[in-house]
């Protein structure tokens, strides 16, 4: 079952695809060149400083607005390994299981991490470690067909190591 | 046994199974899958990692440049490059390029939606087609290529919100404003992984056209479709008539709702969303004070032929304020020549306005009418997220076209009645 750790990068409520990635570099079509724009929406040091695996932590209704694939994909390429929200926007999260970025929904996590805390996050066992302050949260796992969707990749994998639908 | 609401009944019909409820998962057939420049190559690569050269069925498929139409960078001219030769090779006939318009107005025009549909855009706004009965969703790019590639998606079937609109739309009220309202009343997530059913005699008595602006906004509270029951003037506006066969998918009386929300709209005020999101919902007499710079008329929720003649309802024979711009942006090719024919841009470009040529436009931020830092805009459009329409230090109002035109007309934000 998959583990992430890495450090916060915590953000509000609301925070929408055009924060995340702005409407200008929706002609982009080159993965890492996404993720050179990650959060500069509303954070301009985030791509300066994100370090492979960091965890993006949002308050509700995470990435709302567009149906831009563009915005996980920048998180992503960026190097993120996890988003955790308390809640996330629809076709942000089915988005961002199709191409392999886990997001996950925890609805006390703003309250329980700072910026820069240093978290464990366990999917199969559904757990959120904040080694820097020594807490756990629980979140409720993924549905099984989202965990094959991530497990393998992202759809396209999924898919194709099926070869049906 | 209880009966069952719009988005259930549509999308059992598609998974070939007699019903279905809400929370369920389903692998269901669509009808139609849309694309456009800003989702679309992303779209294309994932078919083609999939390993499929084909497209399911290239009838049902629609490729619209939209977003950033004509291109205004290099790298926007290789995206419309791709896609038209992927419509080439596809054989695509409902390739839309430049100069055609907005995807959301083109794909009912072309009538590649009916009643009782399922389908899907890769673009959030693609909900607008709930208001010819369909159930549209909004999906991404690789959701977008597994539709493509199988003409298939998987679905949660969702909870239901029932919208009860009661009362008559008090003059230069519009379904805008019932939808900021409704927008206020839910909040931005308020919604979230549910449909909206949009009822009332209000409902009814809408043109289909307005019926849009309603449907279109439903992603701005989370929703993943808004649908009004199709009707006469449904079918009307599609030029279609109705099946024996295929008789209108309505909810059943004792559908289960996830509950029911009231929105009483005879003393509706003109409503204004302020910066920084949807939600954020004002009546017009607590931000006429407001000075604008530029006014942007057009988009998927109001650029249709009757917001332009309800901005020169307002504007006729007058001069828009010497210190604001106004760029009127028609949703597709077909109603900017009816717009001409009637002398609707004439006459909006005699009061001071900009026309431009049918595409997203402002509404996208990514090319024409961009706003500077310390600037505002009023917009028609659906979203006024920080830096939505240009740097993130310019601040975006949505509002009617009625309240657009006023407002430019004199500056400030602006009550329509007044003027």
């Amino acid at each position: 079952m998959m583990k992430i750790s890495g450090r916060v990068w915590k953000y509000g409520d609301n925070v929408n695809t055009d924060y995340i990635i702005p409407g200008r570099y929706m002609e982009l079509t080159d993965h890492e060149e996404m993720g050179r724009h990650a959060m500069e929406g509303i954070d301009l040091a985030f791509v300066l400083n994100v370090k492979k695996g960091d965890v993006v932590v949002g308050g509700r209704n995470f990435g709302c607005g567009s149906s831009r694939e563009h915005a996980p994909l920048a998180l992503k390429y960026a190097g993120v390994g996890c988003v955790v929200a308390e809640s996330c926007a629809r076709i942000f999260y089915r988005n961002a299981v199709n191409i392999g970025l886990p997001a996950l929904e925890c609805p006390r996590i703003t309250k329980s991490v700072e910026l820069g805390d240093d978290l464990e996050l366990d999917l199969g066992a559904g757990t959120v470690t904040n080694m820097s302050k020594g807490t756990k949260l629980l979140f409720t796992p993924l549905p099984p067909f989202m965990m094959d969707v991530l497990e393998a990749g992202g759809l396209v994998p999924y898919l194709n190591k099926r070869n049906v639908w | 046994m209880t009966g069952h609401t719009i988005s259930e009944k549509i999308l059992a019909a598609h998974s070939g199974v007699d019903s279905v409820k809400a929370g369920e998962v389903v692998k269901a057939r669509v009808d139609a899958c849309m694309i456009n420049d800003a989702t679309g190559v992303l779209a294309v690569r994932a078919l083609k990692d999939m390993g499929k050269k084909q497209v399911w069925n290239s009838g049902r498929v629609i490729v619209v440049l939209d977003h950033v139409s004509p291109a205004c960078t290099i790298q926007s001219a290789k995206v419309h490059r791709e896609l038209r030769a992927f419509s080439r090779e596809q054989g695509i006939s409902h390739h839309f390029d430049v100069g055609e318009g907005v995807c959301h107005q083109l794909v009912p025009e072309y009538g590649m939606v009916k009643p009782g549909d399922l389908f899907v855009g890769a673009d959030s706004h693609t909900c607008t087609y709930g208001a010819f009965g369909a159930f549209a969703t909004g999906v991404g790019s690789t959701d977008a290529g597994a539709a493509l590639a199988f003409g298939k998606l998987w679905f949660k079937v969702p909870e239901t919100i029932r919208v009860d609109i009661t009362g008559t739309l008090p003059d230069f009220i519009t379904s805008k404003d019932v939808i900021l309202r409704v927008a206020k009343l839910l909040g931005v997530d308020g919604a979230t992984y549910a449909a909206l059913e949009f009822r009332g005699k209000a409902v009814t008595d809408m043109s289909v056209s307005s019926r849009m602006t309603l449907c279109n906004m439903a992603i701005e509270v989370g929703a993943k479709a808004g649908i009004c029951e199709p009707d006469e003037k449904t079918y009307e506006w599609l030029r279609e008539d109705t099946d024996e066969n295929t008789a209108p998918i309505t909810a059943d009386e004792d559908a289960i709702y996830k509950y029911t929300l009231d929105v009483p709209i005879s003393g509706l005020e003109p409503q204004v969303a302020c910066p920084h999101n949807v939600d954020n919902v004002k009546s017009i007499q607590e931000v006429e004070h407001i000075k604008v710079d530029q006014v942007f008329l057009g988009s998927c929720t109001n650029g249709r032929l009757e917001d332009l003649e309800m901005a020169l309802r307002i504007l006729k024979g007058r001069k828009i304020a010497p210190d604001v711009r106004m760029l009127v942006v028609p949703a597709s090719k077909q109603v900017y020549l009816e717009a001409e024919k009637r002398g609707v841009l004439r006459e909006l470009m005699e009061a001071g306005a900009v026309v431009s040529n049918p595409s997203c436009a402002a509404c996208f931020g990514g090319s024409i009418g961009l706003l500077a830092p310390g600037e505002v805009g009023l917009a028609t459009s659906n979203r006024n997220f920080k830096g939505r329409q240009g740097s993130p230090e310019s601040e975006v109002y949505l509002s009617s076209p009625f309240v657009a035109a006023a407002s430019a007309l004199t500056g400030h934000i602006t009550d329509p009645r007044k003027v």
